[in-house]
């Protein structure tokens, strides 16, 4: 328990975090940018395991445990993007996201 | 007595055919004849041991010849109706054994000179022995299903050997005519045969023909128009025959399939393929006699006579001689045809029955023989026509006394084959029917002449000259002849009434000593007329052709047959029936199913800017979707 403050605004502070990374995903032209947004989206939820976990049943570790996987995950996940972005400024010399469109129709 | 081995008799031309067939690269032209000719030759010796076995051994059995049949179920529809495929032995499909080997053997002998240096030398001989199954398969069917079967396999190869050389424009029209109309009249045996399967419930020969059996004996089950549904039946399966055998008003294909070589007008136009139609009739005598006291047999009967006469006439005026041969042999299946329509069916009522298979038999040994004279002659002179022919008896001996052998046979005088057959014949038709007799016997002297007519003019008449002085034609072409000119001679002396009869049990025929003379007189009167129009050079000819008038021009175009019914066909059928089908299947069917695909192209082309490529529209358009989604939890459905 943090004093002072209650599970409502935690979970007020995480969602203005993740729409910010959805704004981010959506919006961003450049590649790196997109990925530190998928990074604010999965923090958010991250947090907000931890948090409900923490007010809701303090006993419980699940939450925690939950965390520190998704936080390995998103280790993996971003070596896995940055590789592939790497190889992408390879082939194109770009990491911008309209340089990417050539698989449409 | 086992049977099996009957099924080489077929089984070996079609290995033949496919070993021709699928090599036929590969072998050379010569290795491909003998191939031929030995295939053949082991089918007629199993075919001669078949015959001496049954009509000499084991065949009867107190006094009546006995059916021999082996068979499996091929399809299974009821417990009755079903198609089975195997061999029927009897008499008249182990006679229709040795017409079929001996021709198609004589024909494999002399094919192998006639043919030589033709580029589809191995082609023509797998073609042959496709026919040559097929053939023996129609003859040893055992029901209605796979004698239509193989009925159809001798119609394909007739078609390719009419069309042999496919470079010609006028063989590949004349192929696709014998084709097309054999074909039209094929619907109507196909629809007979249903008929008979719906109605009887089998289509088994032996059960068919049996008199005491129900199919018979139930005839006048069903009517349809004031007749039984089962001789509307068989008067359809007569229409598939009248087709194969050129009956009238189906002969126009067999003058045009004249343009094929001369050895498959031999065996397929005179001798084997287009007795078919004979057969057919003959096999299912039974039926055409009981069912209804014989109505379908006396269509039958004066179909036959029409066209004996009808045929006879129009031979009088061709000028190509094959093509004589070809209207001398649709008036002898008339002939055929006559004489299984004035049968009887009992002991010597069944007179009829034995003359038309009898005549069946010699027929197919002289008119095989003067097709293959003929194609001697054409051999030497290149041409078809009795124009430029002419005092060839110095030239070619062989094929002169060949040639009259068999113009005498087909003329009617004795010893000669056709002499005994043809009197039976016209014994049948005086007992039965006097009108039919009279056409007979015009018909034979009418015969006599047109055959003397071109004996004459190709072997006496003027003196031709000749670029190239011609030849006799090699051994491979006159041995073939000279078999036939002493089968020919001797074939006649057979008695055929102890062998073949309608009820199997043999009897003993006589000569009727005055038909048989006024026969002779007819036909000696016929040669005698040949011989004052044409052995000499002279105009009695054309003096007696103008003052027929415009009869004569008539019968010189075949009574204006064909342009009736090209009149038909492109006139009225293409033009009003076919053609608005035509387009509005082009126009409404194809358009509907055109109209939906064009739509789905064009409404593709509109979306697919949907797929940007660009994956942040991909992941607004899925935000948005969970969010419209989220408000309508919301706030509509109240979660």
């Amino acid at each position: 328990m943090i004093a002072g403050i209650s599970l409502y605004e935690i979970l007020t502070i995480t969602s203005i975090l993740f729409f910010v990374g959805v704004y981010g995903f959506i919006t961003r032209k450049n590649l790196i940018s997109v990925l530190i947004s998928i990074e604010l989206i999965l923090n958010a939820s991250v947090v907000n395991f931890v948090a409900i976990n923490k007010y809701l049943y303090p006993n419980a570790l699940q939450g925690v445990v939950f965390s520190i996987f998704i936080i390995a995950v998103a280790a993996a996940e971003t070596v896995l993007a940055v590789s592939i972005i790497i190889n992408l400024y390879r082939q194109i010399s770009s990491v911008e996201v309209k340089d990417t469109e050539i698989m449409k129709y | 007595m086992n049977l099996s081995f009957t099924i080489l008799i077929p089984l070996i031309p079609l290995s033949v055919f496919l070993i021709l067939g699928i090599l036929s690269q590969e072998i050379k032209p010569a290795v491909s004849g003998y191939i031929g000719v030995f295939g053949l030759f082991v089918s007629t010796i199993l075919s001669y041991f078949t015959a001496y076995q049954y009509f000499f051994v084991f065949g009867k059995l107190e006094g009546v010849y006995q059916t021999f049949t082996q068979k499996t179920v091929w399809m299974n529809f009821t417990d009755t109706l079903h198609i089975d495929m195997g061999v029927l032995i009897d008499p008249i499909s182990v006679m229709m054994l040795i017409v079929v080997s001996t021709i198609s053997l004589m024909v494999h002998i002399y094919s192998r000179g006639y043919m030589k240096g033709d580029d589809g030398y191995t082609r023509f001989f797998s073609y042959l022995s496709l026919f040559t199954f097929s053939m023996y398969g129609l003859v040893l069917a055992t029901n209605l299903f796979q004698i239509y079967i193989f009925w159809e396999l001798v119609g394909v190869s007739s078609f390719l050997l009419i069309g042999h050389y496919y470079t010609k424009p006028s063989a590949v029209a004349a192929a696709k005519k014998a084709f097309i109309v054999t074909r039209f009249a094929d619907l109507g045996f196909l629809i007979g045969i249903l008929i008979i399967g719906f109605y009887t419930s089998t289509y088994d020969f032996e059960t068919l023909n049996n008199p005491e059996g129900s199919a018979i004996l139930n005839w006048a089950s069903g009517s349809f128009m004031g007749l039984s549904i089962l001789t509307w039946a068989l008067i359809l399966i007569f229409i598939g025959g009248a087709g194969k055998s050129a009956m009238f008003p189906l002969h126009i294909w067999l003058s045009d399939a004249m343009e094929g070589p001369t050895p498959v007008s031999a065996l397929i136009h005179a001798a084997t393929m287009v007795v078919a139609g004979v057969y057919l009739v003959a096999r299912l005598f039974p039926m055409y006699y009981f069912v209804e006291d014989g109505f379908a047999l006396n269509v039958v009967a004066f179909v036959g006579a029409f066209s004996s006469l009808f045929a006879a006439v129009i031979a009088v005026t061709q000028t190509d001689i094959k093509r004589v041969l070809a209207f001398s042999t649709m008036s002898q299946l008339g002939y055929m045809m006559l004489a299984l329509g004035v049968s009887g069916y009992d002991g010597h009522e069944g007179v009829g029955y034995m003359a038309s298979m009898f005549h069946l038999f010699t027929h197919a040994m002289f008119k095989a023989l003067l097709f293959l004279g003929a194609g001697s002659v054409i051999h030497a002179v290149h041409s078809n026509f009795l124009k430029d022919m002419g005092g060839l008896r110095k030239y070619m001996p062989i094929t002169n006394i060949t040639f009259l052998i068999a113009a005498l046979a087909i003329a009617g005088v004795p010893p000669f084959a056709g002499f005994w057959s043809k009197d039976e014949i016209l014994v049948a038709a005086f007992e039965h029917n006097k009108l039919i007799y009279f056409i007979g016997i015009f018909v034979a002297g009418l015969t006599a002449f047109y055959m003397f007519r071109i004996y004459f003019g190709i072997f006496w008449g003027k003196e031709t000259k000749y670029k190239h002085a011609p030849h006799e034609s090699p051994v491979s072409m006159t041995f073939p002849l000279m078999v036939l000119a002493f089968l020919s001679i001797v074939v006649g002396f057979i008695p055929f009434s102890e062998f073949i009869t309608a009820d199997k049990a043999g009897f003993e025929a006589h000569l009727n000593y005055p038909l048989a003379a006024a026969a002779v007189g007819v036909g000696l009167i016929g040669v005698g007329l040949a011989y004052l129009f044409y052995k000499k050079e002279n105009d009695l000819a054309e003096r007696f052709s103008e003052a027929f008038g415009s009869f004569y021009v008539w019968t010189f175009h075949k009574f204006y047959f064909d342009e009736i019914y090209l009149f038909i066909t492109k006139k009225i059928l293409f033009q009003r029936v076919s053609w608005p089908i035509a387009k509005f299947d082009k126009k409404y069917v194809d358009g509907t199913m055109e109209g939906i695909g064009n739509k789905t192209v064009f409404i593709s082309h509109k979306i697919k800017g949907l797929q940007s490529g660009k994956f942040q529209d991909y992941a607004f358009a899925l935000v948005s979707g969970v969010v419209v989604l989220a408000l309508v939890f919301i706030y509509f459905l109240n979660y």
